[in-house]
């Protein structure tokens, strides 16, 4: 494998750890004005995520950061092509993150109210916008002959892109119900259990029509190098459904981990070595070689991304580890 | 509008606005850190009680910090993808670094450390608290790696246009980080020894409890304080000196010096004209100027009109001169509150050095009370007058500013973000403001060690 392929693999693993960690995150915090019916339930469902979340969303910047360094020209011909989808997502994400650590600090119902809808609204538009960006990029976006994005904002938003973006959120929802089935007490848990089993099935029909369009309206099954993570990610989910109604939730959980993970990478095989496909003409789609850094800074990079990834994955597991007791509405909250 | 302005009116203002909550974050860390580790040594509650009570304003300021840091990991290719472009092969590495680094290190056990006080044992809790102090300021030190390659780049050469890396040790070791690190790291240090001492003065003038708790946190907070001062200055000694020698235009600029000088004079206050290019009026010591860029009192400083000349020379035709009246401004009020900085933190060292009882010195807290403007205004400032006075360039000798901003984004997409940001910021303000007062004012909480009641796990539970 070339350094390339390697940044290209490196950061396909970022986005799946982003959208796998996150994901539940986000479909947490779409859930909280629906599973809390009171203050005291609803403290409980962000304490479920309180210790995690930011830990969490630096999959994220890193991410980001990883683009920036490894393949700068996508990051800024994605980052200026998507300018308005992206400021929506920076505002909402803006708001969540401080909602968090605000929220529980003043007593008024109003000020709770408000913090509340922020933290929905903060984790439903990066889901969905999340989706439709997932989708553009395996759609292909208008770029020049310069790598400049010709496109316009609404030009983003369509149908297919729309699809992947619903699909996101469904897909968020079932992992986030579940995450919360396994970590939180009664009168939460239960909830959270029947709200899982409705999205199942929504999030399954979701799927499987997303992967139906992208067949017949997109080159993401053109190589062929898309079918195994597309199939590992169908078993994995229905896998999820029936391991939920067996009330084995643990196991429910790592089945939407592992679906999340090969959504990810299917998109990235089908897209390798492209990372940003033009529609208006193949040769000036923007590829892990025409879009990279110098071979003399991607090597760095992967010297600095071999020492200092595996650390990360050790110290967040022994966070999860840590923090593995369900939480109920008697222990002390901090959010 | 013009994009490029809109671009950079921006700019300035989300970082400065991030800015704004980022020292406090790297000094208070630390400092947190410190006070868990008296607790820890010498078993006394009050120490416990004093880390919960300033931890939770560490973390209304922290909630912001982190928010509006997202934006500046995006903004770098939504506004600047030209820039981006050029620089990526470079600039994103310490990016990239700085998250894989340093974000994940600091949040993960942030998390910890506010949710793990009944989880971890004494020792692992503290631990988690010194590696959020070494997760922020290696975060501040990567990103400052980054922009101090912009203020003087090495380790690289041109090829098609873009700047390539040749030199990763160069790049991140640049003669400019020298300097700009430490000038950072310590102003950290005296925004939350200068935040301790204000809250702490508050408590001791106004509502009078808990008196013994305060009065440590006061004396804390000085000694901080004071140390951290001292430091800033002399390396902000220093690295102006090695500014002279890099990018002498922005000293000329800060010290409105118009024509070249020996022996320069320092300039107390100055009134110019910026279109004829020379003095209205000023108030100047002769040789100062002389002695703050080279030790001695009669080496010669150059001035704006002999360094455009010699620009022109070298760069071809252009305006070379940043806006003299913001570099000069800026300069002052970063240096004029550092002095009073100064100043107040000796006082009040020396108050505690005599064993007075502070709370005699009703002038003296409501001083420090008022002193925390202070800190503030000078990192505001101090980093205007460093990125204000590189201009007109972006990367200082490779890239105008002018041509670092997207081509393709169109200004009535800049004005919205820039419209709705600020808005965004201004309500998260007020709300900020309004938490901070709440919780500075309250007393610290008593202990209440209630047992936990053991819950089925996660795992088994399943
Ligand atoms: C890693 C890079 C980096 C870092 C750490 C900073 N800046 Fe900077 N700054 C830039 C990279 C940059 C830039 C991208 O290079 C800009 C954009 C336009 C320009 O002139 O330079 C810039 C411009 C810029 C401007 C506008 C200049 C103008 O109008 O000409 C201001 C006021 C600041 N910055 C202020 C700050 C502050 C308060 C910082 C404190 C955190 C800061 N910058 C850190
Ligand atoms: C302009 C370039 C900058 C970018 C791209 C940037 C990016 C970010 C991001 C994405 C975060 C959020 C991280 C999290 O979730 O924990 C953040 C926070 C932080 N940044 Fe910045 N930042 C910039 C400037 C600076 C500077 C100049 C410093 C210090 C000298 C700094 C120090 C920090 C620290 C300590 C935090 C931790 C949270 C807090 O602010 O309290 N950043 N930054
Ligand atoms: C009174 C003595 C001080 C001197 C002589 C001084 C000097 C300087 C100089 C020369 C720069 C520009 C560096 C450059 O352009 O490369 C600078 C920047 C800066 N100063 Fe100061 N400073 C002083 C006090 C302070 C204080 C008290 C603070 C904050 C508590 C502060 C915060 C900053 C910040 C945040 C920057 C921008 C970051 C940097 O370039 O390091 N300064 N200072």
């Amino acid at each position: 494998m070339d350094l390339n392929t390697i940044w290209f693999v490196l950061i396909a693993v970022l986005f799946a750890g982003f959208f796998m960690l996150e994901g539940f995150d986000y479909g947490v915090g779409m859930l909280l004005p629906f599973l809390g019916r009171t203050d005291d339930e609803r403290r409980l469902i962000i304490n479920a995520i309180g210790p995690v979340w930011d830990g969490n969303e630096v999959w994220m910047l890193t991410a980001g950061g990883a683009m920036f360094a490894a393949f700068a020209q996508w990051y800024a011909t994605m980052f200026s092509g998507f300018y308005i989808a992206l400021l929506l997502m920076l505002l909402a994400l803006i708001l969540r993150g401080v909602s968090f650590e605000y929220r529980s600090k003043h007593e008024d119902p109003r000020w709770r109210n408000a913090w509340d809808w922020s933290i929905f609204i903060g984790s439903s538009l990066p889901a969905l916008l999340w989706g439709v960006a997932v989708a553009n990029i395996i759609r292909g976006v208008p770029i020049d002959a310069d790598m400049n994005f010709v496109g316009s904002f609404f030009g983003l938003l369509n149908p297919f892109a729309l699809l992947g973006g619903v699909m996101f959120v469904a897909v968020f929802l079932f992992h986030g119900a579940i995450y919360l089935a396994l970590k939180t007490g009664d009168p939460v848990m239960n909830r959270a259990q029947a709200t899982a089993k409705k999205m199942w099935l929504i999030a399954l029909a979701l799927v499987v029509l997303f992967v139906v369009y992208a067949f017949a309206a997109t080159g993401l099954y053109a190589s062929g190098a898309a079918y195994l993570p597309t199939l590992i990610a169908a078993v994995a989910l229905i896998l999820a459904g029936i391991f939920l109604n067996r009330g084995r939730t643990g196991r429910a959980f790592a089945m939407t981990a592992l679906t999340i993970i090969f959504v990810t990478f299917t998109a990235f095989a089908g897209l390798y070595p492209n990372v940003l496909p033009s529609t208006l003409d193949p040769a000036y789609s923007l590829t892990i070689y025409n879009a990279s850094a110098s071979q003399y800074t991607l090597k760095i990079m992967t010297i600095v991304a071999l020492i200092f990834t595996p650390l990360v994955l050790i110290y967040q597991g022994w966070t999860y580890y840590t923090f593995r007791q369900r939480l109920t509405l008697e222990h002390e909250m901090e959010y | 509008m013009d994009p490029l302005f809109l671009a950079r009116l921006q700019f300035a203002i989300v970082t400065v606005y991030h800015w704004f909550f980022v020292p406090l974050t790297l000094g208070m860390t630390i400092l947190l850190a410190l006070m868990e580790t008296q607790y820890v040594r010498s078993g006394d509650e009050t120490y416990k009680r004093m880390v919960k009570f300033f931890g939770t304003l560490f973390l209304i300021n922290f909630a912001i910090g982190v928010a509006t840091g997202i934006v500046q990991e995006f903004q770098f290719g939504m506004n600047w993808s030209q820039y981006s472009r050029f620089v990526g092969d470079i600039f994103g590495v310490p990016l990239a670094i700085e998250a894989l680094l340093a974000f994940f290190m600091e949040s993960t056990f942030l998390g910890v450390w506010v949710f793990g006080w009944d989880k971890l044992s004494k020792k692992a809790h503290l631990a988690a608290i010194w590696l959020v102090a070494l997760g922020s300021n290696l975060s501040a030190l990567w990103i400052l790696i980054a922009n101090s390659w912009m203020q003087e780049p090495v380790g690289y050469t041109l090829e098609n246009g873009r700047a390539v890396m040749t030199d990763f040790l160069a790049v991140a070791t640049n003669p400019s980080i020298r300097y700009q690190f430490p000038h950072v790291f310590f102003s950290g240090m005296s925004t939350a020894g200068f935040f301790v001492v204000a809250v702490a003065a508050w408590h001791l003038l106004r509502k009078q409890t808990h008196v013994d708790l305060f009065s440590k946190a006061l004396r804390w907070g000085l000694v901080y304080a004071l140390v951290g001062t001292i430091f800033v200055i002399t390396a902000g000694h220093f690295q102006g000196q090695h500014m002279v020698e890099t990018q002498p235009m922005k000293m000329a600029a800060a010290e409105a010096l118009w024509d070249t000088e020996q022996p320069a004079a320092f300039s107390l206050f100055t009134i110019g004209d910026m279109a004829k290019r020379e003095d209205i009026f000023a108030i100047k010591i002769p040789g100062l100027l002389s002695f703050l860029s080279c030790n001695n009192f009669s080496c010669e400083v150059q001035g704006m009109n002999q360094l455009q000349a010699a620009y022109e020379q070298q760069y071809g035709p252009g305006n070379y001169i940043p806006n003299a009246m913001l570099a000069y401004w800026n300069f002052r009020l970063m240096v004029g509150a550092g002095t009073l900085m100064l100043l107040l933190a000796l006082y009040g060292v020396w108050l505690m050095y005599k064993k007075r009882d502070f709370r005699q010195h009703a002038n003296f807290l409501l001083f420090a009370v008022w002193a925390l403007i202070l800190p503030y205004l000078a990192n505001a400032t101090g980093w205007l007058f460093t990125e204000l006075g590189r201009q007109p360039w972006v990367v200082f000798g490779l890239m105008k500013t002018e041509q670092g901003v997207s081509n393709t984004v169109p200004a009535s997409w800049v004005l919205l973000s820039l419209i709705t940001y600020t808005l965004l910021y201004a309500a998260l303000i007020v709300a900020n403001v309004y938490l901070l007062r709440k919780y500075a004012r309250r007393d610290p909480e008593e202990e209440s060690e209630q047992p936990e009641t053991p819950a089925p796990t996660l795992v088994g539970a399943a």
